[in-house]
């Protein structure tokens, strides 16, 4: 099925009601429609004004999509003036249709745009289509259809053997396969089990999670509740983060629908199985996206790492075998189920299965969302579907990953997307986050960046991430500053590998991915911010920073 | 009582199932440098010295909180652990006060002994001397954040042997604190007994008595396993 096109067109105005697009006046154009439409009752019978999620293209907000017999067209950044305009072009029939579609020309955006086309969405594949707020409107779009087969057709066993051969692997950024883990957690000792939905999404440029979470609760709670079935779970939590509003809200409103409709709790579809699901909300510790300081956050503890083994499907939430998936492999799951595994391992590349939705933003002239198959060309994501940088001049790195993954070089821009490719080029997949970076960036700035970033995001608990990357934001000061030192080169790197290395949880291994990734492709940036051996202050003046501060290295 | 058996450096040796790698490290004579590690309290791998290699490659292992297995091979002591164990060192020294010359601690402080025993003579880091305060509010103890190195050898102590639970760690990253109570003078927080647990296990010279001046702090890390063994065990020390 094509992205954003609706099975059985009716007459409707689909209006993108998630934080890209309310930011850019969503709420008030919905509500010059619905003004427009009740000043207008007769002649705008028959016609559906819908709020829905992510339209995609969240860079030309607020969007409305129109939809009748002959298709579904687009219309971005529209004000709320135009409203009129959009209910007399959607009636098709009415007297002033061609002169409203003239007027909303301007606006108009092309669904057959790469941006649009090559899209495949199966994540997404309800996501601006479906009323976030109506569990009514979900069931019409085959929500908890999969959960009512599952239980009454299929054993545990069944289901994660569908899963294992989905080959889906996690979606938030390490890739463990997701089928495994599930087996993992179901065959511990007989006892209690705990499903947990990681939502805590943080990486700057990330909004995937956020955007499925606003679009299409009921898809995440049916995953769940499947995954739930499958490992012998009747509890589960949604860590989400506090900085996402909206989602918390609509999460919260379909969790409260889906209990009233009898999806969750005691006996769901007249079978044995029982699970309640609640929200936990983070208070802004990026950290706690890490799972087992997630898992103490959710216990009302400081959310820290602590070592592992003892993995969560071991002993996780208050010792009980515990299942952590974030929630687009968990939204992936209904789709699985109704097409079974072959089906979306035939998505894809060898170790990389199925679709991954990504978040384009940055130097790139479409920003939003995109679904695309694993394996896609990072070039066709970002120059086909991005359409390049504005300004039309190059590209000229792809940052992934966020802080823990890398800067993807222009030259490599050919590199399959898939989990071990882009590991090869010293980034990773992280869980979608894909920020364009133009020719007039700065690498040594990109990664103090994201450096500092990981010194307020430290949790404080082991030394190398604590202190290291101080350490490594101060040195990498000294480049964007122009005033290190050839030695400074080789500090940055020897600890680096340091920090890399001997960091207790997965960000602190991680936090030095930035730093590592742009020198091994943009060395000649660090370079060039060397003081010229000419420009050399006495060596007394040396020990003394820019704002006065000595950076002495002797005792 | 199950019995694993693994190499350490090369050497075989066999230890009771469920024993960590610094057990049997040290079961097989070698001495693996520790700050956060104190035996009677749970392991919480957050100082990084303690970090061995398995032969079989992988990641870095905390020896203190990693469980020996059946078969295991690792080294406590290649070129790369020892650079990474002095760079460790280093960031400690960078990050906090330490001034051996005036400290109460100088002689007796086990960040002191593990700078030597890494062979740690100068940081090259910049130090970075951090806006500390000293909390004297406690009538008999004091305690110099200045000197503090957060392996949460107090809040442990604290909470896993005498059950008081008064410290606890607030902020993040570099800005991470031990704080007594809800973040209150600790004079002010009623639930400290006044034991002095947290002095004696406090590896360096942060938390002190009030009655010590410069190297005069003699701290006593063996006291939280003398404790446990007397509670879980039965065993005292005078038997």
């Amino acid at each position: 099925m094509p992205v954003l096109q609706p099975e059985t067109p009716s007459r409707q105005l689909r209006c993108c009601g998630a934080s890209g697009c309310r930011s850019a006046g969503g709420e008030a154009l919905l509500a010059a429609l619905r003004t427009a439409r009740d000043a207008d009752a007769g002649a705008a019978a028959g016609l559906t004004i819908k709020p829905v999620g992510c339209l995609r293209l969240c860079g030309r907000g607020p969007l409305v999509a129109c939809d009748g017999p002959e298709g579904t067209r687009l219309y971005g950044a529209v004000p709320p003036e135009h409203a009129a305009d959009l209910l007399a072009a959607a009636r098709e029939d009415g007297p002033d249709a061609g002169v409203a579609r003239a007027a909303l020309e301007p606006h108009r955006l092309d669904l057959d745009e790469p941006f649009f086309r090559l899209q495949r969405p199966v994540v997404l594949e309800t996501c601006g289509q479906v009323d976030p707020e109506s569990i009514d409107d979900a069931f019409a779009h085959g929500a908890y259809d999969q959960l009512r087969r599952v239980l009454a057709e299929l054993t545990p066993k069944q289901v994660r053997d569908e899963v294992r051969r989905s080959g889906l692997r996690g979606r938030g950024g390490a890739g463990y396969p997701t089928g495994l883990k599930w087996d993992t957690v179901a065959l511990q000792p007989p006892g209690p089990r705990t499903v947990v939905c990681n939502a805590d999404e943080g990486d700057p440029g990330a909004f995937m999670d956020r955007s499925v979470l606003e679009s299409d609760p009921h898809r995440l709670i049916e995953g769940m509740a499947i995954a739930a079935y499958a490992v012998g779970a009747d509890h589960g939590y949604v860590y989400v983060r506090a900085e996402y509003p909206l989602a918390i809200e609509r999460l919260r409103l379909a969790l409260q629908q889906a209990r009233r409709k009898g999806v969750l709790g005691r006996g769901i579809f007249d079978s044995e199985f029982s699970l309640a699901i609640e929200v936990r909300v983070g208070a802004g510790a990026y950290v706690c996206g890490e799972e087992t300081a997630l898992l103490l956050s959710i216990q009302g503890q400081r959310g820290m790492p602590r070592p592992r083994p003892p993995y969560p499907a071991q002993s996780g939430l208050w010792g009980a075998p515990t299942l952590i998936n974030n929630v687009e492999t968990f939204s992936a799951v209904p789709a699985i189920l109704r097409e079974g595994g072959d089906w979306y391992a035939a998505m894809g590349t060898e170790g990389s299965r199925g679709t991954k939705v990504f978040a384009l933003s940055g130097a790139v002239r479409h920003t939003g969302l995109v679904e695309v198959p694993m394996g896609m060309p990072l070039r066709t994501v970002v120059e086909e579907m991005g359409g390049g940088v504005p300004d039309g001049s190059a590209v000229k790195a792809v940052q992934t990953g966020g802080p823990s993954g890398g800067c993807i070089p222009a030259e490599q821009l050919d590199t399959p997307v898939d989990y071990e490719s882009l590991l090869s080029l010293g980034s990773m997949m992280g869980s979608g986050g894909m920020v364009v970076m133009g020719e007039t960036t700065s690498m040594p700035v990109v990664a103090r960046h994201f450096m500092r970033f990981s010194v307020n995001e430290s949790c404080g608990k082991c030394v190398p991430c604590r202190a290291g990357t101080v350490q490594l934001a101060e040195l990498l000061d000294r480049f964007v500053e122009h005033r290190a030192e050839t030695a400074d080169l080789e500090r940055l790197e020897e600890l680096c590998g340091m920090v890399r290395a001997t960091s207790l949880c997965g960000l602190g291994q991680a936090a030095p991915n930035p730093v590592l990734s742009t020198l091994r492709w943009f060395r000649h940036e660090y370079e060039a911010a060397l003081r010229e051996p000419s420009h050399c202050e006495p060596p007394d003046s040396c020990t003394v920073g820019a704002d006065g501060e000595t950076r002495g290295y002797a005792p | 009582m199950s019995v694993v058996t693994l190499r350490v450096n090369g050497q075989e040796v066999a230890v009771p199932a469920g024993a960590s790698l610094l057990e049997a490290a040290r079961a097989a004579g070698v001495e693996l440098p520790t700050l956060c590690h104190l035996e009677g309290l749970t392991p919480v791998g957050a100082c990084r010295l303690c970090l061995v290699a398995s032969e079989t490659g992988g990641r870095l292992l905390p020896a203190c909180a990693t469980e020996a297995a059946e078969g295991m091979a690792i080294r406590t002591d290649t070129e790369e652990l020892q650079r990474y164990r002095r760079m460790t060192v280093e960031l400690f020294f960078a990050e906090g006060n330490h001034v051996c010359a005036f400290c109460v601690a100088n002689g007796d402080c086990e960040l002191q002994d593990v700078a030597v025993a890494v062979g740690m003579d100068h940081s090259r880091f910049p130090y970075r001397y951090p806006h500390r305060h000293v909390d004297a509010s406690h009538p008999l103890f004091a305690l110099d954040h200045h000197r503090c190195i957060l392996c949460t050898r107090c809040v442990r102590v604290c909470d896993e042997i005498e059950g008081a639970h008064v410290w606890d760690v607030a902020q993040r990253g570099s800005e991470c604190t031990i704080i007594a109570g809800l973040d209150e003078p600790w004079g002010a927080v009623e639930a400290c007994t006044s034991c002095g647990k947290c002095v004696d296990v406090c590896p360096t010279g942060a938390l002190f008595r009030k009655e010590d001046t410069t190297a005069e702090k003699h701290p006593h890390a063996e006291r939280p396993e003398q404790l446990r063994r007397a509670r879980e065990q039965q065993q005292w020390r005078n038997q």
